[in-house]
C-alpha cells in the first residue's frame, strides 16, 4: 500500500499512498531501506552503525521504527 | 517592492487532473463550476500526457485523476500507464459509475496505484437520491471488486445534512466493505454546493454528534482502517491552511486546459488563469500571474497582515473570502478575527430556517447541464 520513492526535484526519498505522501530526511530513509523483511531489528541497527561509523542507534531507531509501524508504512510479522 | 523580497517558489506536489466535466451522477455538493457546461471543450490524450511528463519534471508525484467522472474518458487506461511511467502515484477519483471488473483489471495491469470510490449515503434510497441516479447497488459492488483485486481504497462520503443522521451506519458500511480509509468528508461550500448551503449545512449539534460517533469509531478500527476527517469549517473559528499555500503545493488542470492554484480559482476575479494550450507547465507554476497571486504575505490585509498566525493558515481560503465577502483579498470569514464573520453566522441561520421547508418550497438545485446553463 505504500511505496518508497527517490525525488530527483527534492532530493528526498519520500513515501506514497493513497491521498498523501510523506518526505522523508535521510536517516529515516536509510532505516527504512532496510525494512525488506530479511533483517532482524538488531541486524539493522548494526548494519547502519557500521555504515556511519558510530554506535548507540538502537533507541532512534527502535522509536522510528514505531512511528513506522504505527503509520503502515512497514509491517510486522 | 518586487525582487527585493523574491519569494521562493517550492516545487508542485500534487496534480490533479480534472480529466472531463461529464457525469452520469448529479451530486447537489458536487464541487465542479456551477456554470460548467459552458466548457465543453476537452484536452486530448497528447495534451494531457504532454502536461503529466512537464509537471513530473517539475516535480509533482502525487497524482488525482478526477472529474466529473474520470471513466467516461476512452484514453483513461492508457493515461494511466503514461502516469505510471513517469513515476506517479497514480489515485481515481470515481463515483464508481461505469466501473467493470474487467476495467479494473486492466487499470492494475496500466500501473494505477488507488482507486478512491464515493457512495452517497448507507441506504439505496438516499444515495439513489442524492446522487440523483440508480447507483447504490453497483457502487458497492464495485468496491468489492476494488478490494477484490489488491487495490487499496478510500471510501469517500461527503457528509451534509441530508445524511449526517446515517454516521453511524455509514462507519458500519465502511467497516463491511474493507475499506483501508475512509474519508468523511463534511461539505466544502464551493461550486454547487454553496448553491444549495441552505439545504446541506447541519447545525452545530448535528456536527457535534457526528462527530462523537466518528472519534469514538476511529479509536475502534485504529490499526485496521484510517479516517480523513474533513472538518466543518463554518462550525471553527480559525480557517482551514487552504492549499497548504498558494502555489506551493498543488496545481490542478480542468478539463479545457485552465491551470488553477486550487480548483475553486475559475470563480475568482481578475487572475487570468493560463491554459496549457499556451504555456508550459513550468511557465504557469513559476511565472504566471495566478499562481503568484496570493503567494506569500504580501497580498494580504488587515486582520491577516499582522496576525501571528498568518503563517499556519495563510489567512484561510481565498474563494471562501470571495464567496462570503465579495473580497478575495478578506481574511476568511470563518476566521473569528475577520471582520466579516458575521456571514458565516447569518449562513448558518439562514439553513435552520430553510431546513423546516418542504422540498418543493426550497428543492436542491442537482448537477446537471441543465441547471449549469440555467445558474449563468
Ligand atoms: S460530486 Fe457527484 S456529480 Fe460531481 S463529479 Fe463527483 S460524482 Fe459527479
Ligand atoms: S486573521 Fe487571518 S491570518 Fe489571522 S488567524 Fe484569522 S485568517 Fe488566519
Amino acid at each position: 500500500m505504500h511505496r518508497l520513492q527517490w525525488e530527483e526535484v527534492q532530493q528526498k526519498d519520500i513515501i506514497l499512498y493513497p491521498e498523501g505522501m510523506v518526505e522523508l530526511n535521510q536517516s529515516s530513509a536509510e532505516i527504512l531501506k532496510l525494512c525488506d523483511g530479511t533483517r532482524s531489528l538488531d541486524q539493522i541497527v548494526s548494519e547502519l552503525e557500521l555504515k556511519f561509523a558510530t554506535t548507540g542507534l538502537k533507541n532512534d531507531i527502535t522509536a522510528f521504527l514505531e512511528i513506522a509501524l504505527k503509520n503502515g508504512w512497514i509491517q510486522q510479522n | 517592492m518586487a525582487g527585493f523580497n523574491k519569494i521562493k517558489i517550492t516545487p508542485p506536489r500534487w496534480l490533479l487532473a480534472e480529466l472531463t466535466y461529464a457525469c452520469p451522477l448529479q451530486c447537489p455538493y458536487c464541487s465542479n463550476p456551477v456554470d460548467y457546461a459552458k466548457y465543453q471543450a476537452e484536452l486530448s490524450t497528447e495534451d494531457w500526457k504532454r502536461v503529466l511528463s512537464q509537471a513530473r519534471k517539475m516535480g509533482a508525484v502525487q497524482l488525482g485523476f478526477s472529474g466529473g467522472e474520470p471513466l467516461t474518458r476512452k484514453d483513461l487506461t492508457e493515461l494511466v500507464k503514461h502516469a505510471r511511467d513517469l513515476g506517479y502515484y497514480s489515485n481515481l477519483i470515481t463515483s464508481g459509475y461505469g466501473l467493470t471488473e474487467e476495467k479494473i483489471i486492466r487499470l492494475k495491469d496500466a500501473g494505477l496505484d488507488h482507486i478512491q470510490i464515493s457512495i452517497q449515503a448507507s441506504t439505496q434510497e438516499l444515495n439513489d437520491h442524492i446522487a440523483g441516479t440508480t447507483s447504490f447497488r453497483h457502487k458497492k459492488e464495485v468496491a468489492h471488486l476494488i478490494k477484490k483485486h489488491g487495490y487499496p481504497m478510500v471510501l469517500c462520503v461527503v457528509i451534509h445534512r441530508e445524511n449526517i443522521h446515517q454516521m453511524p451506519q455509514i462507519l458500519d458500511m465502511a467497516e463491511n466493505l474493507n475499506a483501508d480509509y475512509l474519508e468523511l468528508a463534511n461539505t466544502q461550500y464551493y461550486g454547487w454546493a454553496h448553491a444549495n448551503r441552505d439545504l446541506l449545512l447541519p447545525t452545530k449539534e448535528q456536527f457535534e454528534e457526528a462527530e462523537q460517533t466518528a472519534q469514538a469509531f476511529k479509536e475502534k478500527v485504529a490499526g485496521k482502517m484510517k479516517i480523513y476527517y474533513v472538518v466543518p469549517d463554518f462550525y471553527e473559528d480559525r480557517p482551514k491552511a487552504c492549499m497548504n499555500g498558494w502555489g506551493t503545493t498543488f496545481l490542478t488542470i480542468a478539463p479545457d486546459g485552465v491551470a488553477l492554484p486550487c480548483h475553486s480559482a475559475r470563480d475568482l476575479p481578475g487572475l487570468d488563469c493560463p491554459s496549457v494550450n499556451e504555456y508550459s507547465i513550468e511557465e504557469i507554476w513559476n511565472d504566471s500571474k495566478a499562481f503568484n497571486f496570493f503567494r506569500g504575505y504580501e497580498w494580504m490585509k488587515e486582520p491577516c497582515r499582522s496576525c501571528d498566525e498568518k503563517e499556519k493558515d495563510f489567512g484561510g481560503c481565498r474563494c471562501q473570502a470571495y464567496l462570503l465577502t465579495g473580497d478575495m483579498y478578506n481574511a476568511d470569514p470563518v476566521c473569528s478575527k475577520s471582520l466579516d464573520h458575521s456571514v458565516v453566522q447569518q449562513a448558518i441561520e439562514s439553513a435552520k430556517i430553510s431546513a423546516t421547508l418542504s422540498a418543493t418550497e426550497k428543492p436542491l438545485i442537482f448537477r446537471n447541464s441543465k441547471n449549469s446553463r440555467n445558474m449563468v
